[in-house]
């Protein structure tokens, strides 16, 4: 008896659409990621147990190395030309504006910050810098930056976050609190990396129990 | 000049001896190129989910307020961590005592055994089973945290997380009191590594 036959179907499908998709993915998130910049200055921050992503956009950053120099940066460049401006009036300091605007991070005090301006981008590392004096309670620079900044942001909403070394010492972390307080700014972020709550805590069995972290 | 080999395409006829070349297939087997596209794309995605920093938000009291305003906390609920040099921690409760009636100023460790995590959950029960009111069993407990000079910022943060992991509602960064100041030096200098306290 003749059997039907089956007419033989080929296995090889058409990679083609799969691969076009494929590769439209990876453009798509090869162009939508941000890569970081390039840290000229070199922390290591704590881990916490917060939730909250950090701002990216629009802040004002302090960091403190882990041999306790200060730094600012401020995201925004027009705030940046705001800020040497009103510093120019108000403590005839004769910055250079458009440097000021190009600058990544501010690492210097007043009377060295045309010097710290004039550097070549490369040359500006954190450890060779000196950093804004904070120590000293009666000469605080970062209380004057707090107070231009809090007056450029006027009206708007600043975010303020501290970045800090895991091995700064405690009073740099203390002197630049106390900028912010003589400035009353009394809410700020601090920077960590983000770490699961302990197996059995408090706010493990929280979360455990489907309440929303708050912080 | 460079001339261009036009031999294998041409149309011209070829010799009796001369075989037809074979009519290869256009089509590439695009199975690998798939694969590494979804490779590329999976890696691309983990790169950027884990570096995202995280922030921990933090308020600070107004030191302005009239002392008189200030609340004033429960002894029997006031749990003072002091941290000191090398990762060394310190805690007491209540009003510190080192005298010849009694020593409650004790050392703990930041993980491990006799932690300060610990240390915190035996407070918050204590103080929950000593609440008055049932609305709020935790409302007397309040820890102090005093960060001595010498310890770093990493010890702060990791003492502020703690506050987070075991719930405490309230606490507050103080200054380190002189005699407090004294005590943690001398016990840092006498302190064996910290694993062993």
């Amino acid at each position: 008896m003749g059997r039907a036959k089956l007419p033989r179907k080929s296995t090889v499908i058409d990679m083609t659409a799969m691969c076009d998709v494929a590769f439209l993915l990876l453009s798509f998130f090869i162009l939508t990621t941000k890569f970081k910049p390039a840290e000229a200055i070199a922390v290591t921050t704590p881990s916490s147990v917060a939730a909250k992503v950090a701002p990216t956009k629009d802040f004002v950053l302090v960091t403190i190395t882990k041999d306790g120099k200060v730094f600012l940066t401020i995201d925004d460049e027009q705030k940046r030309e705001l800020v040497a401006n009103s510093l120019n009036a108000s403590r005839n300091l004769g910055i250079n504006v458009p440097a000021f605007k190009k600058a990544g991070f501010i690492g210097s005090s007043f009377a060295g910050m045309n010097s710290f301006l004039a550097l070549p981008e490369e040359a500006r590392v954190g450890d060779k810098l000196p950093g804004i004096p904070c120590k000293d309670s009666t000469n605080n620079e970062l209380t004057v930056w707090m107070q231009v900044l809090n007056e450029a942001y006027a009206g708007g909403k600043m975010d303020l976050l501290l970045k800090g070394d895991n091995l700064a010492k405690y009073p740099a972390f203390k002197s630049v609190m106390q900028a912010f307080k003589n400035n009353e700014i009394q809410k700020f972020l601090m920077i960590t990396n983000p770490e699961n709550a302990p197996t059995g805590s408090d706010l493990w069995k929280k979360s455990m129990s489907g309440e929303k972290q708050e912080n | 000049m460079a001339e261009l080999d036009t031999s294998g395409g041409g149309h011209k006829k070829k010799g009796p001896g001369v075989k037809k070349g074979k009519k290869l297939s256009t089509r590439v087997d695009l199975t690998p190129m798939v694969d590494l596209g979804f490779l590329l794309i999976t890696f691309f995605i983990f790169t950027t989910t884990m570096s995202q920093p995280t922030a921990m938000k933090l308020i600070l009291p107004d030191d302005k307020v009239n002392p008189e305003d200030q609340n004033k906390a429960k002894e029997s609920g006031v749990l003072t961590i002091i941290m000191g040099a090398d990762n060394h921690i310190y805690y007491y409760e209540g009003q510190l005592k080192v005298d010849a009636s009694g020593n409650n100023f004790k050392s703990a460790s930041y993980n491990g055994e006799n932690s300060i995590r610990d240390v915190i959950m035996k407070k918050k029960a204590d103080v929950r089973s000593r609440a008055t009111d049932p609305t709020n069993p935790e409302k007397d407990l309040v820890v102090v945290i005093k960060p001595s000079e010498e310890c770093t910022y990493q010890n702060v943060i990791d003492i502020l997380d703690e506050m987070a992991i075991n719930v405490v509602k309230k606490y507050a960064l103080v200054d380190i009191g002189k005699d407090e100041a004294t005590l943690v030096s001398i016990s840092d200098k006498s302190a064996q590594p910290p694993t062993s306290n």
